[in-house]
């Protein structure tokens, strides 16, 4: 396989993923508005710093509103990470790609955006907001379970999983860290002790992880127990543990790969004694902080790998 | 309403495809054309509407670069198609063969010892002066000494029934992937004919394309990598670039996913690490094939491949070079170098043509360019031409000055009275539009023509231009048995 056609690949993956990822932590923080007593400065700021997007954000707002902060996360051109920046990405990359990855794909993609474009303003507002936000979750999950059902589990199919689960390790980190800030910010309030119960439990729901969470841990929502959860479960499928597994399954398919399964299992240790040595703190943020600068190196040797650039291959060829 | 043939506006001094005389199909289309006419106004529609969406369910498109965007279009398609009788294909295609065997043995000729130039029968000076000479080819030995080995030839019909060639496209002859494609839509929407009429496949093509590239490999024997090399996604053509790569099987690569060794050798990028190239189909023109020897700056083309190829290390589809058979002037030549060469006559007549640089024919050029078809020596897609009967005289003055300053660059042609065929304009009214043909013609070991081939039609009243870069359109081509009818 070309290590363009598998570059592509990796990445419509990896920003499919992506839209969906963010959909679901709007999701978290709108459904938390509901839950949460009125008196609460709730920030959705918090959403621009997990994803470090606080520079791009402000250079395009002065006001840093729940209205900006969806507007700029969702159909805001000018972030890269929004979701119909995403939605670009996955058709360019799939447009040259359309003879591995399904056909229906393409008209898929196309639909969503389309779909996002013409009901921005839903997302916007919010008596709308969940019905919108469902929406792009369930159309991303359309393209999911149609991969799913009609690649055959060749080279590319590696490469699309590599990709994606990546991209959900790292938003599986930023959603725990989304519930982290939102815990920091009622920390002294009378109403904390309730207050906490209800983000680990949105956060929780979701990522449709409540009955799983239920069935591994046998206890009621405790935010040790669903960060614990969600980094180190080996079932539920996007668990940081579960996702390097995946990874590494998927690399052990493809040529040269003893690097990247390395890197690989190195990291999931990681995960491990982390989310035994720290609870859900203040101190958690750096942890996750630190997952996720783990997470780009874990690309930087997947890119090297297998995505040949010019100077790699350059001197390949020189010693042929 | 449905069709009536009686109702039919033959064109005076045309020769129609389909009707012979109002109300009477020729023989090979009398099925299909009482077949059509059974149908009325809203099974036509249906009929039209489906082959729209199935183009778009399958995608064909072609890309229109404009103001900074791609923009894909539905390929415009008419549902009637045009129908040819198996006798007279045969007689053609061997036509086209013969043309191709000689184009091959001069181009060879051209690169070695110029033997035909020696021998008096093409002055020197066209190959002194050609766009598409290429002197870094002399002496490079192809395998089978073809060069081109894909070609595309237009064909046109006059007013006496008789095809001649226009032009030989030798260069990256495109639009196979479109004749394929619209068999396809015809077998969905009008599957009830295909029933009746004994109607030639045309899938065997990538097949045959296939083989012939893999003739070509330089380690035979083994089963040899076959790339289509591509400009990329803002090409005109990447639809059919990335549609006969996946018939055939082969990788479709960018000049960025190869890379010539240190051995001289072709690699491409891949997952695994460097796999070696044996056969590129390139879809990209000469110049930009090697920034090392052409264009430095073409980021399109791969440096050191024209080394690779001269060493015999790669095999180049179409060769380097090739291209200088594909000019205008040297197609006037071509019924002497079919009788150099092959020591036959021409099959095929080529349409008479006037060359501005003698002095005579120039004359009577500038003194009738109101009737006759004006044409740079060496573009392609219908551009810089000049046809008289629909000029102004501004445009006329124009090109008199353009052949005055550079007679070698152009020939000029009578127009044509190029032949119709019936085509579906509104609901259910077929009017007839002007039209040609484009079959294919592989060489390698042997030689192999599509079965029919690309008819392109003028959609618009009274226009003779069929690129679809210019607003044409295509119809399916049926080579029709009649001599057994099916049962």
């Amino acid at each position: 396989m070309l290590s363009k056609v598998a570059e592509r690949i990796y990445w419509a993956a990896r920003y499919l993923e992506r839209v969906e990822s963010t959909a679901r932590m709007l999701a978290i923080y709108d459904t938390l508005l509901f839950d949460l007593p009125r008196q609460l400065n709730f920030g959705w700021y918090n959403l621009i710093e997990i994803n470090s997007l606080e520079e791009s954000f402000n250079e395009r707002y002065t006001v840093q509103d729940e209205r900006n902060v969806v507007k700029f996360l969702i159909g805001d051109e000018s972030n890269p990470s929004s979701v119909i920046s995403s939605l670009k990405a996955i058709r360019e990359n799939i447009r040259t790609t359309r003879d591995v990855i399904p056909g229906d794909t393409w008209e898929l993609v196309n639909e969503l955006s389309q779909y996002v474009q013409e009901n921005m303003n839903q997302g916007i507002n919010r008596r709308n907001r969940h019905e919108f936000l469902d929406q792009i979750i369930r159309a991303c999950q359309q393209i999911i379970g149609l991969w799913q059902v009609s690649m055959p589990r060749d080279k590319a199919w590696e490469m699309l999983k590599l990709g994606q689960n990546l991209e959900r390790a790292d938003m599986t980190t930023r959603n725990l860290d989304a519930a982290v800030a939102a815990i920091i910010q009622v920390e002294d309030d009378e109403y904390a002790v309730n207050s906490h119960q209800t983000i680990w439990g949105n956060l929780l729901r979701s990522l449709n992880a409540d009955q799983p969470y239920r069935r591994a841990m046998r206890s009621s929502v405790k935010g040790e127990l669903v960060s614990r959860f969600l980094q180190t479960d080996t079932q539920f499928p996007r668990s940081l543990s579960f996702c390097l597994e995946d990874m590494a399954t998927a690399a052990k398919a493809l040529p040269r790969s003893e690097k990247v399964i390395s890197d690989i299992h190195r990291l999931n240790q990681t995960v491990t004694k982390g989310a035994e040595d720290t609870g859900p703190g203040p101190e958690l943020r750096d942890v996750l902080n630190d997952l996720q600068i783990s997470l780009q190196y874990l690309h930087f040797t997947i890119s090297r790998t297998w995505f040949l650039n010019d100077q790699e291959a350059e001197s390949l060829a020189v010693a042929q | 309403m449905s069709i009536d043939w009686k109702q039919y506006e033959l064109q005076e001094g045309f020769y129609d495809e389909l009707i012979s005389s109002p109300g009477n199909p020729r023989v090979p289309a009398r099925q299909l054309a009482n077949y059509l006419s059974s149908l009325n106004e809203d099974e036509i529609q249906s009929i039209k509407q489906a082959s729209e969406s199935t183009i778009r369910d399958m995608g064909v498109s072609f890309t229109v670069y404009s103001e900074g965007e791609n923009i894909d279009r539905a390929w415009p398609f008419d549902i009637i198609p045009r129908v040819i009788s198996s006798q007279q294909w045969e007689k053609t295609s061997a036509g086209l063969r013969q043309r191709l065997q000689a184009l091959n043995m001069f181009i060879d000729d051209l690169y070695h010892d110029q033997k035909i130039i020696k021998d008096g029968i093409i002055p020197e000076f066209i190959l002194k002066q050609s766009k598409n000479y290429r002197p870094e080819c002399e002496g490079v030995n192809p395998r089978f000494g073809v060069w081109a080995h894909i070609c595309g030839t237009d064909l046109v019909r006059d007013g006496d029934g008789q095809f001649y060639v226009l032009e030989d496209n030798l260069r990256v002859p495109s639009g196979v992937s479109y004749m394929l494609e619209n068999r396809s839509i015809m077998k969905r929407v009008l599957p009830e004919v295909f029933e009746k009429v004994n109607i030639a496949p045309v899938g065997d093509y990538p097949e045959a394309l296939f083989n012939m590239l893999a003739s070509l490999s330089p380690r035979p024997g083994d089963s040899p990598v076959v790339a289509v090399l591509t400009p990329g996604i803002f090409n005109s053509a990447y639809f059919e670039h990335a549609f006969l790569a996946q018939r055939m099987g082969a990788e479709l690569v960018e000049g960025s996913d190869l890379v010539v060794g240190k051995d001289d050798c072709v690699y491409m990028k891949t997952i695994g690490g460097l796999e070696r190239v044996d056969v590129i189909y390139r879809r990209i023109d000469d110049m930009f094939l090697d920034p090392e020897v052409f264009h430095p700056d073409s980021v399109l083309g791969v440096p050191g491949l024209m080394r690779a190829w001269r060493k015999g290390k790669v095999a180049l589809a179409n060769a380097p070079g090739a291209g200088v058979a594909d000019d205008k002037v040297v197609y006037a030549y071509v019924p002497q170098i079919i009788k150099y060469y092959l020591g036959e006559e021409p099959l095929i007549p080529n349409v008479e043509t006037y060359l501005c640089y003698e002095d005579k024919q120039r004359e009577y050029v500038l003194a009738n360019l109101d009737k006759l078809v004006v044409k740079p020596a060496n573009e392609s897609g219908g551009y810089g031409m000049l046809v008289g009967p629909h000029s102004t005289k501004k445009e006329r003055e124009q090109f008199a000055d353009l052949i005055k300053a550079n007679p070698r660059n152009y020939i000029a042609q009578p127009t044509l009275a190029l032949s119709t065929a019936p085509t579906l304009v509104g609901r259910s009214k077929v009017e007839p539009r002007h039209l040609d043909l484009r079959p294919f013609i592989l060489q390698g070991e042997s030689s192999y023509v599509t079965t029919g081939g690309l008819t392109r039609v003028a959609m618009k009243k009274g226009s003779l231009v069929v690129n679809s870069s210019q607003g044409g359109g295509s119809k399916d081509t049926w080579i029709v048995d009649t001599s057994a009818g099916k049962a």
